[in-house]
């Protein structure tokens, strides 16, 4: 049925991501981060047909646990199933009128009820209680009146929801970043938690410029010096230098992966974590050798990862394990939310030094985060001074992909381009 | 030598407000070296502030903001002297406005003895067109120097719901 005026692939304009392998060069018009209409665009076209992160089911591991979560701009919550013993998660609406269900970011409770006219639900969503019910005419279904839920599935823990009723399911869809959740997960013994504490920060830039600073390492050493000098003043060793190569996951993901410069809790010790925790991670290492076999136990121990999984969320294990996912306001605001993942039942030595090490680099207060921060929003702030139409971002593309090429940057593009389709040209000029 | 004039049993309230003005007034000079001078640095030293949705949180089991002793608190502010922490170069101009004092009882016996006090605060931080602010409260625990008070550890507990409205924390509070 699809007739030629209708098709979507458009003819005229001119493509928003300019990728010409033969001239080796790869450019990204800068209206993609300032433009509107590619923003309303891409709450269709990526964030309502893409699985997004909800959560992780650490956090509401109790029956009745629930954590309220915004998701691509949507109101959901999240919450442990008395009876199911399952993690539901809900559009935070009241099927009645419309008033929120779940007015506190996080708690327990088995019963869910509508503060406006009291109908009230079960943590599984269904419809309890309906002040004078006479009311209503017996013909009226109170079973379709339950809570609404988006598609939900979760791997190995973490949480994704999608509002794509026909979008494969979540493996798929995570392809080759599955291969690495599992590196991360099985590094600490299979059963990972969200430490209590969440940081909830905001960036005046387009969220893209956050996808690809999350994954970038040409930036590390310019733009991080202080937290370098840091480490550098706790005995760590750097002159090695960042040395690593970087992946295409599929559907949009990719990773970065090098050589850790520093130390890791799993399980590469260095002397800012003190003589007293090297025999427990020399031990920790010896485990993962026995687990895993020397291989794969040294990319655990030894190696870090910066991973995104198309489009907003950042798994980075690094010198600690960030799971950081954010949602666009505005063509230049975005809203970050990130946590800290660690082992199940870590040792609280380790557990300290993750700590350490996570909130020093991470994070709002850290040496390090602000800064990305500043770069992000000035880069915004230059896209607003026009002049320059587009970003260059080559680096890389004549050789196999170092740590500190752009490729990784590439994959995410070529996805949102093709994920945009029509939206992804300029007007003709 | 190591006792305030009468000890931290005499400082009176106004004494107190007297030094939280100092360090207040430091902090908006950016004189973060004399303003380190108004802590005591050792191993008790601690500059804590826990997530938003954290209040309560506790450094050694939660994700904090910041959980600074002494090595911490030294590069913070060497980090924040120097032209590379890049979100503070060039400075904000700030504004730190500390009220609501209480002077807590003197805890402890001898040389460990600290003085808890708690202040309502807010910071206005103004750079680059935009102005941000942070409220909330101060728990500080205080010991003698020589010549007055002196900071062994501070705790800022934020009121803000969520750090967005400010974007993020590259200053001192």
């Amino acid at each position: 049925m699809t007739m030629l005026e209708h098709d979507p692939v458009r003819t005229a304009g001119f493509p928003l991501i300019d990728d010409d392998v033969e001239g080796q060069r790869f450019r990204v018009h800068r209206s993609t981060m300032t433009s509107p209409e590619i923003f309303a665009a891409e709450r269709d076209k990526i964030f309502n047909h893409s699985w997004l992160y909800v959560g992780h089911e650490s956090e509401v591991s109790a029956p009745g646990d629930f954590v309220r979560r915004p998701v691509a701009g949507r109101q959901l919550f999240m919450v442990r199933g008395a009876k199911s013993g399952r993690v539901n998660v809900f559009h935070n609406t009241c099927t009645h009128r419309g008033a929120m269900i779940c007015r506190q970011k996080s708690g327990t409770s088995k019963s869910f009820p509508c503060f406006y006219h009291a109908w009230s639900f079960d943590s599984e969503g269904d419809l309890k209680g309906v002040p004078d019910r006479d009311g209503y005419g017996e013909k009226l279904d109170f079973t379709q009146l339950g809570l609404k839920s988006p598609r939900v599935e979760s791997y190995r823990g973490f949480v994704f929801c999608t509002f794509d009723p026909d979008i494969t399911d979540l493996v798929n869809y995570l392809a080759g970043a599955r291969e690495y959740l599992d590196l991360i997960i099985d590094s600490g013994g299979g059963e990972m938690e969200i430490v209590k504490g969440t940081n909830e920060y905001c960036i005046s830039a387009n969220w893209k410029l956050l996808c690809e600073n999350s994954i970038d390492g040409y930036h590390a050493s310019t733009v991080h010096d202080t937290y370098f000098k840091y480490l550098v003043a706790l005995g760590t060793d750097l002159r090695s230098g960042v040395q690593g190569t970087s992946h295409d996951l599929g559907n949009g993901h990719a990773v970065l992966e090098y050589d850790a410069p520093w130390g890791r809790p799993i399980a590469r010790w260095e002397p800012l974590f003190g003589e007293h925790a090297r025999e427990e991670i020399t031990k920790l290492r010896a485990e993962l050798v026995d687990k895993h076999g020397e291989e794969r136990a040294f990319r655990m121990a030894d190696t870090n990862r910066n991973m995104l999984i198309f489009p907003n969320l950042v798994v980075n294990d690094i010198m600690a394990v960030t799971v950081r996912t954010f949602m666009p306001s505005a063509p230049d605001q975005m809203d970050i939310t990130a946590w800290e993942l660690a082992p199940r039942g870590e040792l609280p030595s380790l557990r300290q030094r993750r700590l350490d090490s996570f909130l020093t680099f991470l994070g709002p207060a850290g040496f390090a985060t602000p800064d990305d921060v500043e770069a992000l929003e000035s880069c915004q702030q230059g896209f607003n001074s026009g002049g320059v139409e587009w970003n260059d971002i080559s680096r890389g593309m004549a050789r196999t992909p170092a740590g500190n090429d752009e490729h990784q940057m590439r994959v995410f593009w070529r996805e949102w381009a093709r994920k945009m389709g029509e939206h992804a040209y300029g007007s003709p000029r | 030598m190591t006792a305030v004039i009468g000890g931290l049993e005499s400082l009176t309230r106004p004494d107190i407000e007297e030094f939280l003005y100092r360090e207040a007034e430091l902090l908006d000079a950016w004189d973060l070296d004399a303003w380190l001078s108004l802590w005591r640095l050792d191993q008790h030293t601690r500059y804590v502030v826990p997530c938003n949705d954290t209040p309560d949180g506790d450094p050694t089991r939660d994700l904090v903001r910041i959980d600074d002793n002494e090595l911490r608190l030294r590069m913070r502010v060497d980090r924040l002297n120097s032209r590379k922490a890049h979100r503070e170069y060039p400075h904000s101009r700030t504004n730190h406005q500390i009220l609501n004092v209480r002077v807590g009882a003197v805890e402890g016996s001898g040389d460990d003895r600290v003085l808890p006090v708690r202040a309502s605060f807010t910071v206005w931080r103004f750079r680059n067109g935009r102005a941000s602010t942070y409220v909330g409260q101060h728990h500080y625990r205080l010991v003698a120097g020589p010549d007055g008070p002196l900071i062994r550890s501070k705790r800022v507990v934020l009121d803000m719901t969520e750090l967005r409205p400010a974007a993020d924390l590259a200053i001192i509070l």
